[in-house]
């Protein structure tokens, strides 16, 4: 069964200077899937993602969102679409609570003041909806969450909005081996519930865990597009690291 | 497996019984987050101690006087308050306030304005230098701290060039003067007393209404019963003291009521406190202050809260040297100066970090509630000026050093 991108990139370039960043790069991201990008440091994965994030606009290429070319300039042209990116270092704010962060720049009010009420019922039916049992209360403070409740916080805060595609930036980082398990488990819900889901990851493991579809980056090009079935960790290395290259005739597709 | 715990723990009822709210509160104030609790329980002590050492100090005279002498203490918190959420300072809120004062004093005085003029004029200036002391910090980036320092030195001579050489400037205006110096009908403050405990009582009981209808467990009736109880007991017990005959001539200078400047400093509060815990502005006020980054990726635009809380801040430091010029019935050069660190002291100690992301306007009230207390009570005990600065500067240390402690003991328990 093949479904049509929802997200596509061709061939777009990002140079900063001298530096060809990204040179030409191709992508795509199917909803209901799970797609992987993995490269080395420096490969341009992050500039690849702040482009699609609409931080760092790309010099050139094309990106079609549900079969419509979009320009994406600022965050805010990311968010109209409904592109959400977690990034690694969470973006909470320590200070308030679930449902406070959950809402955050996006309030809903009742007249002038907040409908707090509102607010922390859609919070709760998201979390209840991702299948979420470790938080306790929802009007807790972030600062007294874990690493993976923080991750879940996030990640629900991408779901609430119904976004269609969520770009997840080094999700488990940062956490503990249950804590692991339960972000991954909840990053495959996301794919079962029809959204395009990328994910960034350094851990083949988890990328083996997770993905339908893995990417990989090297040296501002993208190598190879590989479905989970057909490879392994040790292929995937070989890409990462340059020790294998697409002409030297791979069981993925040529991208 | 009993269907209750098939359902996420957030979606069962909590804090729903008095217990819970109780252990909920503890558990908070054992991770670090102690609100006003110190400043109440340190108000309590000092004014204990006042009242033993000089029992002039508990006399109603003297009780009245307590809040007219805190009032542009309070007044000021309030506005400095929003400036320490975002984990900023305006140190040159006491001197705005002095500008304001003097441009009101000299208007009305010397060009004849009425007073509703002069005061709106003087707190446009304040609004001004606000937006002003604003666009630095935002949009230019020199921090605030020195932003407002410049601005310290700067509006001492202000000051000075709008008093002119000469010295005071006498408030003559009955309506000005009535803010600090008047007093309600004691059936008013009774009235006002009513319409408190009850829209307290009922807005307590709506909010838990909305939340039961949405099959959420509200505040428990005990927490709120409890609640209301408190502020009706404490408010009758000001309200009656207020309304005895508290003049030490009363045949020929008759004196009670509740004053004024009580119920404009509530609405104000009340304002404040709407504004920062009700609305959008409010929470991104507390977002950019908990985490800057976080807020500008949810697309809150930061520079235009900055400049918004240094403009509350400035225009209601410009209504608190109209409180301070009414109550002097006069204002002189030094006017604000030394009034900004009592304020900041205020802020502080009634749990407001200077940290930023968190802090509460009714807490400001019970710090500038302290502040005064000292002041107060060490004045009737003898003690010069200099006294009392050192020790408030003293308390400031302490507020500040609690709030420094409070905050490494909640990254260390995670709360």
């Amino acid at each position: 069964m093949t479904t049509s991108p929802i997200l596509e990139v061709r061939q777009v370039t990002k140079s900063f200077g001298a530096v060809d960043v990204l040179k030409g790069i191709d992508f795509e991201v199917i909803p209901g899937t799970v797609t992987a990008l993995v490269g080395d440091n420096g490969a341009g994965k992050s500039t690849l993602i702040k482009g699609l994030a609409g931080i760092q606009p790309f010099d050139s290429g094309e990106v079609t969102f549900e079969g419509v070319k979009v320009n994406l300039n600022e965050p805010r042209d990311a968010a109209d679409l409904g592109i959400e990116v977690v990034y690694q270092d969470l973006a909470l704010c320590d200070n308030l609570d679930i449902v406070q962060n959950m809402f955050l720049g996006r309030e809903v009010k009742r007249g002038i003041p907040l409908d707090e009420a509102d607010m922390e019922s859609r919070a709760g039916e998201t979390l209840k909806s991702l299948s979420v049992r470790t938080v306790k209360s929802l009007r807790q403070k972030v600062s007294s969450l874990s690493g993976g409740q923080r991750q879940t916080v996030a990640i629900a805060r991408a779901v609430l909005w119904n976004n269609k595609v969520v770009i997840l930036d080094e999700p488990t980082a940062a956490l503990g081996v249950a804590q692991t398990e339960q972000v991954l488990n909840l990053v495959r819900r996301l794919g079962e519930q029809g959204l395009g889901v990328v994910i960034i990851s350094h851990n083949l493991q988890d990328v083996f865990e997770v993905a339908d579809y893995i990417y990989v980056l090297y040296l501002g090009t993208m190598v190879v597009r590989l479905k989970r079935e057909d490879t392994n960790p040790s292929e995937v290395v070989e890409y990462i690291t340059g020790g294998k290259t697409n002409n030297a005739g791979s069981n993925g597709d040529l991208v | 497996m009993s269907s209750q715990s098939d359902i996420p723990a957030y979606l069962q009822a909590q804090n729903s019984t008095l217990k819970d709210t109780w252990a909920t509160y503890l558990g908070r104030v054992r991770g670090g987050d102690m609100g006003p609790l110190p400043a109440v329980i340190g108000l309590i002590v000092l004014v204990i101690l006042f009242s033993v050492l000089r029992p002039v100090f508990f006399t109603p005279l003297n009780f009245a006087n307590f809040f007219t002498q805190a009032a542009v203490v309070a007044v000021l918190a309030m506005g400095i308050v929003f400036v320490l959420l975002l984990g900023e300072i305006d140190l040159s809120a006491g001197v705005t306030s002095g500008v304001a004062g003097s441009l009101l004093a000299v208007t009305m005085a010397r060009n004849g304005l009425s007073w509703y003029v002069a005061l709106a004029l003087a707190l446009v200036v304040g609004l001004l230098i606000g937006l002003f002391i604003g666009v630095l910090v935002a949009k230019v980036g020199i921090p605030s701290f020195v932003v407002t320092l410049a601005l310290f030195l700067a509006f001492q001579g202000l000051v000075l060039v709008i008093i002119g050489e000469g010295g005071n400037v006498r408030v003559t205006d009955p309506v000005i003067l009535a803010i600090e110096n008047s007093n309600m009908p004691i059936w008013l403050g009774w009235t006002l007393y009513a319409v408190m405990v009850l829209g307290y009582l009922l807005a307590a009981l709506n909010g838990r209404r909305r939340r039961l209808v949405r099959g959420f467990s509200g505040t428990p009736l005990s927490v709120i019963l409890i609640k209301v109880a408190v502020i009706a007991v404490v408010g009758f017990a000001t309200v009656w003291v207020l309304s005895l005959e508290r003049s030490t001539n009363p045949e020929v200078n008759p004196l009670s009521g509740v004053p004024i400047i009580i119920p404009i400093i509530a609405v104000i509060a009340l304002v404040f406190g709407f504004v920062l815990e009700r609305t959008k502005f409010g929470r991104h006020v507390y977002a950019v202050g908990g985490n800057v980054e976080a807020a500008r990726r949810a697309g809150i635009r930061i520079q235009q809260v900055r400049i918004a809380v240094f403009a509350i801040c400035s225009t209601t430091a410009a209504f608190a040297g109209v409180v301070a010029a009414s109550r002097a019935a006069s204002v002189d050069p030094n006017a604000g100066r030394f009034i900004v660190l009592s304020a900041i002291a205020a802020a502080v100690i009634g749990g407001t970090s200077l940290f930023g992301g968190r802090g509460r306007i009714y807490d400001a009230l019970i710090g500038a509630a302290v502040v005064a207390v000292i002041d107060n009570g060490m004045g009737l005990l003898g003690y010069s000026a200099g006294v009392k600065l050192m020790i408030t500067g003293g308390v400031l240390m302490l507020a500040a050093g609690a709030d420094a402690l409070s905050r490494k003991r909640s990254t260390s328990t995670g709360r």
